[in-house]
């Protein structure tokens, strides 16, 4: 036993959680057989390695330390020391509650397309395994070129899972994406570099301590902008989300709304906060602008949509105009706030794309008009189906509530103009969420084909019930949670209130200067 | 413990029956939810003794909720005089209607979800009313709010019920807004949510300003403004209560429960819980008065000519919630609580008598196809006719002294507003008493108007039904009586303590005592001039309220049409919030952005490729030409170059 223990604190933990789904993602590449027994046995290998990678990353939330914001489970490998880059991991409370987000939907996903995908069954578990590693190491990579790596790597398995196993336009929607995406993460480059030949490292904890005049500031804040606002997406580069939504099958669709948009609002609050202080007070405005913009305008088509996928692509977008209002109004509140609403939307949408999932794997149509009364045939569904809707839309006891009631609190103490009209979304997502709900559950069942649809079943319950009782308990008890990022955001807004406070003069000089002594 | 069984047992109960109603069957259901309220409801009455007449306030902790630097918010129960008064309302009436609804629902086939809503409900109501900080309260009201949308949607396959529950929550979610942006400016204001730091720290920061919109406000003034925007859409004033009527499409018991006697008077405590600072804020007091006096005219007026039998008592409600507002408006709130009391007695009374008579005419609801049906069935008649009666405020019964008590401190606050609030009261106060004896007349009295297959199976509803009319109707007959001495007589303030709050030296309730004795009659006067009225043109001269009708038809279909609300918000608000969607959509998104961003470029970038690949002709000339143009630039700008 003792034996066991030493060698789990040994045990270069998130590395592991990291890079197991490829172990995995290898042992599928190497079975061999007929086609429909290589299938199966992919999907038994993959939620194997995936439940198993679940389980090891709830070591590093019950061995977190809440107490101290520094990075815990650290690893430091060099990697090109003559480039003073490094192989760095490690979790702060701000990142290790997203790594648990990615381990727990992933398994989530795998069961979701059990029967979903018939087709290159071992390629696409593959590829799912892949999307973890590269998910999770984003989230616990403390150098900015790995960070980048698994940034930009979580592209390529979700333009195939798109682009393969999709349907309808699938694979207009799977460029659509991937350009989409790959033009902002140039810029994000860009800037990364530039901070590289400006400080000598890519270290990300040195580089939070790292002071940027603020002319530069504002340019390498919106390179890192350019390729987080596509991520988040924030209005008006939002267009590639429903499309990419709709196109995806359902487990695409729950880890791009469950946690590839999570990159961009974790990318501002690892990134552009700490390092960029001064520019993100200076832009701070534009972002409440667009994201105000996000919660109405997107509100709004959400409410005249026909195809359900769309809809809740569309929710996505307000949704995420929230966290990005959260990030900064930089008080606790918001910050909090938006964590919390990322990780609760990450549950909460992933439940509702799996919904959707679960008629259209009956029906084959997202068109809502096709649905109606499935109230009457499917009350097991109606009952999941209205829980995710009302954490949808915020109700008080759901995970929906927390993040959206901190993140207006916190706006409130910033400007009552941007909580009063991002508060509108309140009205906005009860009113689409709901005549979405009345329209494909309630009414009377008339259609026949409607009315041969059968209720959840064994493994349709098993996706489901989990994560109800996710939402429910972040919702009556999210202390654990708040508490655990609490001492990390307190840091963050520490030092970024006591950076805007430090006069210029103390900064790096810009540059410019620095490239033009470099080429002499 | 009986505090926590009070509040809990009922969520235990739709808990239960929620999820195994199907192994426990409709009549496990039935037992398991209305054991669990009649237990809540046995509790509240020790807790009653104890803390509003014992005046041992307490404070209950549950569980941590919600932390975020300063703000804290968390689960616990507080019993204060008003906490109590209210358990004990809604136990107990929500009790009776669980009794009631047990018999009115047996022919529905999904009765275990309909008794899991109504026990969640009363949960809600009461986490609502217990809250010891303004979350929890939000969350007892979204909580209310939700279930109320799922009991106006039970029948789920009437598309009207499906749109009134959308309706409602919608409209509700209105209301939330001002709400939650009145939480915050509380929080901003005093760094807390908790009732007992903000009411401590209340009178310190009673000239406090707040930036908001642009400009600086009197702090409280705002606060206070927003929260009554939460309250009205829950209580469904003027302008937000276009829901109400329509929420009628739930079932009775439903209505009796909901609507009427818990959740809409909501908002009505949240301004009698948040006293102390509306005590601050006279001007948001003066909205209160002229919104709540309004509303009884307004809603009383549409009550005169309505033919469904709920509308008119849903009407009644929304005009009897008025009076309550402007009550606390006065800052009488103590008589605003007194009335909701008595009110949630005969309210309920009437809307389960009402659904007595629609279970009688097989599920007729329009009162002019009714009559004639009061010898078979006398006892709903008779509790009818009790309710009435407190409704319509006729001595020694229940909404005599609280109505009365009302009218009399709108009166005495002596302040503009409080006059036009006695006023319109009164007016009001004439055509309850004309639409409630309309209502009786055309329904139980007159020639039969219903046909011969629904007149034959005209007949008095089960026990199971009756029982609790007749409890209500105890309640109808002596809450009023039992309880004026120490809601708003001599007892008062050792009653209320703490929990309401005055300002010293305003006691708006003994002014109430020392008005004229003209103001003491006079509600009496209307109210019996209402009633002879209505028997006059409903049982002497049956050919004239059509007459009337025809001769001023404008204010008759004006009032049909409930002043055209319905159709003003559809054309403002409904339309055009689709036809942004659209445009956004279609215009916004697909032909701007995506037209000009990704497709546009990427069909730019074919385009121009297709271009470029044209200079590529294969003709040899083509090529020599490109070459001597070439040269041709390249010595000019070396020979100019060179110059230079």
């Amino acid at each position: 036993m003792d034996a066991l223990v030493t060698f789990l604190d040994d045990l270069p933990i998130l590395s592991v959680i990291t890079f197991l789904p490829v172990v995995g993602a290898i042992i599928i590449l190497s079975i061999r057989g007929e086609e429909a027994v290589v299938a199966q046995q992919a999907r038994q290998v993959a939620l194997l390695v995936t439940v198993t990678t679940f389980l090891l990353s709830l070591t590093i939330w019950f061995g977190f330390d809440a107490s101290t914001a520094a990075f815990q489970f650290e690893e430091k490998v060099d990697w090109l020391p003559q480039l003073n880059m490094a192989y760095r991991m490690g979790v702060d409370g701000i990142s290790m509650p997203f790594v648990i987000l990615s381990t727990f939907l992933t398994p989530i996903c795998i069961l979701a397309s059990w029967h979903a995908i018939e087709k290159m069954v071992r390629e696409y578990m593959i590829a799912f395994l892949i999307l973890e590693t590269m998910m999770v190491g984003m989230f616990c990579a403390l150098d900015m070129v790995l960070f980048y790596v698994f940034f930009e790597g979580v592209l390529m398995p979700m333009f195939l899972i798109i682009g393969i196993w999709g349907g309808g336009r699938r694979v207009y929607s799977a460029f659509k994406f991937f350009l989409y995406t790959l033009t902002g993460s140039v810029l994000l480059l860009v800037a990364i570099l530039a901070m590289y030949l400006q400080v000598g490292t890519t270290d990300i904890p040195t580089l939070m301590n790292a002071k940027f005049a603020a002319n530069m500031q504002y340019w390498l804040w919106l390179g890192m902008f350019a390729s987080f606002a596509v991520k988040m997406p924030m209005w008006p580069v939002h267009t590639w989300l429903p499309d990419a939504h709709v196109d995806a099958p359902t487990a695409g669709s729950v880890i791009l709304a469950g946690v590839l948009l999570k990159m961009g609002g974790y990318g501002f609050l690892r990134l552009s906060m700490p390092m960029l202080p001064e520019a993100s007070a200076y832009f701070a405005p534009m972002v409440f602008t667009l994201s105000i913009i996000a919660v109405i305008y997107t509100s709004l088509v959400a409410l005249v949509q026909d195809d359900m996928k769309k809809l809740i692509a569309y929710s996505s977008v307000a949704h995420m105009g929230y966290v990005t209002i959260g990030i900064f109004t930089a008080n606790k509140q918001g910050v909090e706030g938006a964590i919390f609403q990322m990780l609760s939307h990450g549950v909460v949408s992933g439940a509702l794309f799996l919904c959707v999932g679960v008629v259209y794997d009956r029906l084959h149509t997202r068109e809502i008009a096709r649905y109606g009364g499935l109230a009457n045939n499917m009350p097991k569904y109606a009952f999941a189906f209205m829980i995710f809707m009302l954490a949808s839309v915020g109700l008080p006891g759901t995970s929906g509530f927390v993040g959206e009631f901190l993140v207006l609190a916190g706006a409130f103490q910033v400007n009552t103009w941007v909580s009063l009209l991002a508060a509108t979304g309140v009205i906005l997502g009860a009113a689409y969420m709901l005549y979405l709900y009345r329209r494909v559950v309630y009414g009377e069942l008339v259609k026949d084909d409607v009315k041969a649809m059968l209720d959840l079943d064994a493994r349709e319950i098993a996706i489901l019930a989990p994560i109800i009782v996710v939402v429910m308990w972040m919702g009556v008890y999210p202390s654990p949670i708040l508490d655990v990022m609490s001492v990390s955001v307190d840091n963050l807004l520490t030092k970024y209130h006591a950076a805007l406070a430090t006069p210029q003069a103390a900064m790096l000089p810009d540059v410019a200067e620095r490239v033009v002594a470099w080429l002499k | 413990m009986t505090y926590y069984l009070a509040v809990f047992m009922p969520l235990l109960g739709a808990f239960i029956a929620g999820f195994f109603g199907r192994a426990i069957g409709d009549r496990g259901a039935h037992i398991v939810t209305c054991l669990g309220v009649g237990i809540a409801a046995l509790c509240s009455i020790p807790i009653f003794s104890e803390v509003a007449l014992g005046g041992k306030d307490q404070v209950l902790p549950v569980a941590t909720w919600l932390t975020s630097g300063t703000f804290e918010a968390n689960w616990a129960l507080r019993f204060d005089t008003l906490s109590s008064v209210m358990v004990m309302t809604v136990t107990c009436v929500s009790t009776l209607i669980h009794i009631y609804a047990v018999g009115y629902m047996h022919h529905d086939d999904s009765q275990p979800r309909f008794m899991a809503y109504l026990s969640l409900f009363t949960f809600a109501m009461l986490m609502l009313v217990t809250a010891d900080n303004l979350v929890q309260l939000f969350f007892g009201w979204e909580g209310v709010g939700v279930v109320s949308y799922l009991l106006i949607g039970f029948w789920f396959k009437k598309p009207s019920a499906c749109a009134a529950a959308i309706k409602a929550f919608v409209v509700n979610r209105v209301g939330d807004f001002g709400f939650l942006l009145g939480i915050f400016g509380v929080f901003v204001l005093f760094d807390a949510v908790n009732f007992d730091v903000i009411f401590q720290a209340a009178p310190a920061k009673a000239d406090a300003s707040v930036h908001f919109f642009s400009r600086d406000w009197h702090a409280m003034t705002i606060i206070c403004l927003l929260l009554f925007v939460g309250a009205m859409g829950k209580s469904a004033q003027l302008f937000l209560h276009t829901w109400l009527p329509d929420a009628m499409e739930g079932p009775t018991p439903v209505s009796a429960l909901i609507h009427a006697a818990t959740m809409v008077t909501a908002g009505v405590f949240l301004v009698a819980r948040m006293s102390p600072l509306f005590e601050l804020a006279p001007d948001a007091l003066t909205v209160v008065t002229l919104i709540g006096a309004s509303t009884a005219f307004f809603a009383a007026t549409i009550g005169c000519v309505q033919n469904d039998i709920k509308r008119i008592i849903a009407y009644s409600t929304c005009s009897q919630l008025g009076y309550m507002f402007f009550a606390c408006g006065v800052s009488a709130y103590q008589a605003g609580i007194f009335h909701l009391m008595t009110h949630a007695w005969f309210k309920a009374l009437l809307f389960l008598s009402a659904g007595s008579v629609i279970h009688a005419m097989s599920e007729e609801q329009d009162i002019r196809k009714m009559g004639g049906i009061w010898k078979k069935i006398p006892f709903t008649y008779t509790v009818m006719w009790i309710g009435s009666l407190a409704l319509a405020g006729i001595p020694f019964f229940a909404g005599y002294y609280s109505k009365d008590m009302i009218l009399e401190a709108a009166y005495g606050a002596g302040s503009p507003a409080g006059r036009f609030a006695f006023v319109l009261g009164l007016a009001a106060a004439f055509m309850t008493a004309f639409y409630s004896w309309r209502l009786l007349f055309l329904t139980f009295h007159g020639k039969p108007r219903a046909d011969h297959h629904t007149m034959e199976h005209v007949h008095e509803s089960p026990l199971i039904m009756t029982i609790p009319l007749g409890g209500l109707a105890l309640g109808a007959l002596f809450a009023g009586f039992l309880g004026h001495d120490v809601f708003v007589g001599e007892g008062r303030a050792e009653f209320w303590r703490e929990a309401i709050g005055t300002t010293a030296g305003h006691d708006v309730i003994e002014a109430a005592h020392h008005v004229p004795g003209w103001v003491v009659a006079s509600p009496l006067v209307v109210s019996f001039s209402g009633i002879l009225l209505a028997y006059f043109l409903y049982i002497r001269r049956t050919d004239l309220p059509a007459k009337i009708a025809g001769a001023f038809p404008g204010v008759y279909q004006f009032l049909l049409n409930k002043w055209y609300f319905d159709e003003v918000y559809d054309f403002i608000f409904t339309k055009n919030v689709f036809r942004f969607g659209k445009w956004f959509w279609k215009g916004g998104d697909t032909y701007i952005i995506d037209g000009f961003g990704p497709d546009g470029l990427s069909s730019l970038i074919a385009r121009a490729a297709k271009r470029l690949g044209a200079v590529q002709s294969g003709y040899l000339y083509h090529y020599a030409f490109a070459m001597i143009v070439g040269i041709a630039a390249f010595v000019t700008w070396f020979v100019a170059g060179g110059a230079g």
